[in-house]
């Protein structure tokens, strides 16, 4: 596997460091990275599964909007933010791994390496709560 | 291709008595190519001695800039064919988002800090935004790659039949690692310098100095040892020596380093004047 853009790099270094959940991805959508906090709502350790595929992570994901009527694609921060190059936040629902639901802040926005390149997308997930 | 050391001090030219083995002069490194294509290094205090060396005939020159911190443009005002008519000379620095690399370099080449402008040099002189992708210059083939160091510096890999040097002088892949080196993906420098005949590395501090320099964007003599493991470079040659670092302090740091582990690597101190051949001339 070839190495990842500095950029990227220190992205997930500096992610490591902060107490709250932070996901990292590439332009595809693949889940490059999660710290320890997110590792707490997706049920899985970084270390065990590496990086996810994107099908894969949409599979393990489960989000709902407020009123309990599936969260459609195009209303994600993430896919907002890889698809339109726009940070976007948004309350909705996600499954945790117990199988309670909880109410979740998230928002994703883009980064822009040297050069103008496309690297990707960060979430951060925020005041996670019992719906 | 041949590789000259024309200067190896970091941050600060370090001129003297107890500087002499190791040098005095910053960053600055010449590699030759089997055609006589030049390429040069950063152009740190140590490329006056080798403009002078050129002679009036040296033909195109490319300089290849890792970053614009001063310890690596300093020399540029005293770079000879810079100031004869007729040189070709090509000089290639990291892009930034927001100022041209004219802009950036005429800072320091513009009164007061320099008597000269940029614009007043008499010899032929081209700017480049170095390609974050593959490039040619001569016989050589050229990658360029943003590396972990404070605001935008490359690292360069340069290859030519078959040899390959890798020349990441000022770069800090340990910073936040908990246990350093991570997985190969996730390591800067890591695509440059892998597998390289000859990798020419940020050396700065000892293990006892790098945890007050943390974030500075040097590496202690153990990460360039680790990160040259890990890419499984052939030889390692240590390089951006710090100023308060004499040649008997220098020495001991080598010798600490060879002796702590058997090195799957040859390890070189990066000394002023060093020449390596490599590959068939």
């Amino acid at each position: 596997m070839s190495q990842r853009a500095v950029e990227i790099i220190l992205m997930r270094q500096l992610a490591s460091y902060l107490a709250m959940p932070i996901l990292l991805f590439d332009p595809e959508g693949n889940l490059l990275f999660y710290n320890e906090p997110a590792e707490t709502i997706l049920g899985r350790r970084f270390d065990e599964t590496g990086e996810i595929p994107l099908k894969e992570w949409y599979a393990m994901i489960d989000p709902l909007a407020e009123d309990g009527s599936p969260l459609p694609l195009k209303a994600r921060p993430l896919v907002i933010a890889l698809q339109t190059r726009k940070a976007a936040t948004r309350s909705f629902l996600l499954r945790m791994p117990d199988g309670s639901r909880r109410k979740v802040d998230s928002t994703a926005f883009p980064l822009e390496g040297q050069g103008g390149r496309n690297l990707g997308a960060v979430a951060i997930l925020m005041g996670v709560r019992s719906a | 291709m041949r590789v000259t050391l024309w200067g190896t001090r970091g941050s600060l030219a370090t001129p003297g008595n107890e500087t002499v083995r190791y040098g005095g002069n910053t960053s600055c490194v010449e590699v030759r190519g089997s055609d006589g294509t030049l390429l040069i290094l950063d152009a740190g205090t140590g490329i006056r001695r080798l403009g002078a060396n050129l002679g009036p005939d040296a033909g195109r020159v490319d300089l290849l800039l890792s970053h614009l911190h001063m310890d690596h443009i300093q020399g540029l005002g005293f770079f000879r064919p810079l100031d004869q008519p007729g040189h070709e000379v090509h000089i290639w620095g990291p892009p930034s988002t927001t100022l041209d690399l004219r802009t950036r370099l005429g800072r320091y080449l513009s009164p007061p800090l320099f008597p000269v402008r940029l614009s007043e040099l008499p010899c032929s002189l081209t700017l480049h935004d170095v390609p974050l992708e593959a490039f040619e210059i001569g016989s050589f083939k050229i990658a360029a790659a943003l590396v972990c160091h404070p605001g935008p510096t490359v690292g360069y890999r340069i290859t030519e039949n078959g040899a390959s040097i890798a020349y990441i002088p000022d770069h800090e892949p340990a910073l936040g690692v908990r246990q350093f080196p991570e997985a190969s993906e996730w390591t800067s420098g890591f695509d440059l310098a892998t597998g390289v005949d000859l990798l020419i590395h940020d050396a700065q501090y000892s293990a006892v100095e790098y945890p007050r320099h943390v974030g500075w964007g040097h590496s202690a003599v153990r990460h360039a040892i680790a990160f040259a493991t890990a890419a499984k470079v052939k030889r390692l040659v240590t390089f951006h020596h710090d100023p308060g670092h004499d040649d008997v302090a220098l020495d001991r740091l080598i010798d600490e380093a060879r002796n702590s582990a058997e090195l799957p690597f040859e390890l070189i101190p990066g000394t002023e004047g060093a020449c390596f051949e490599l590959g068939s001339r």
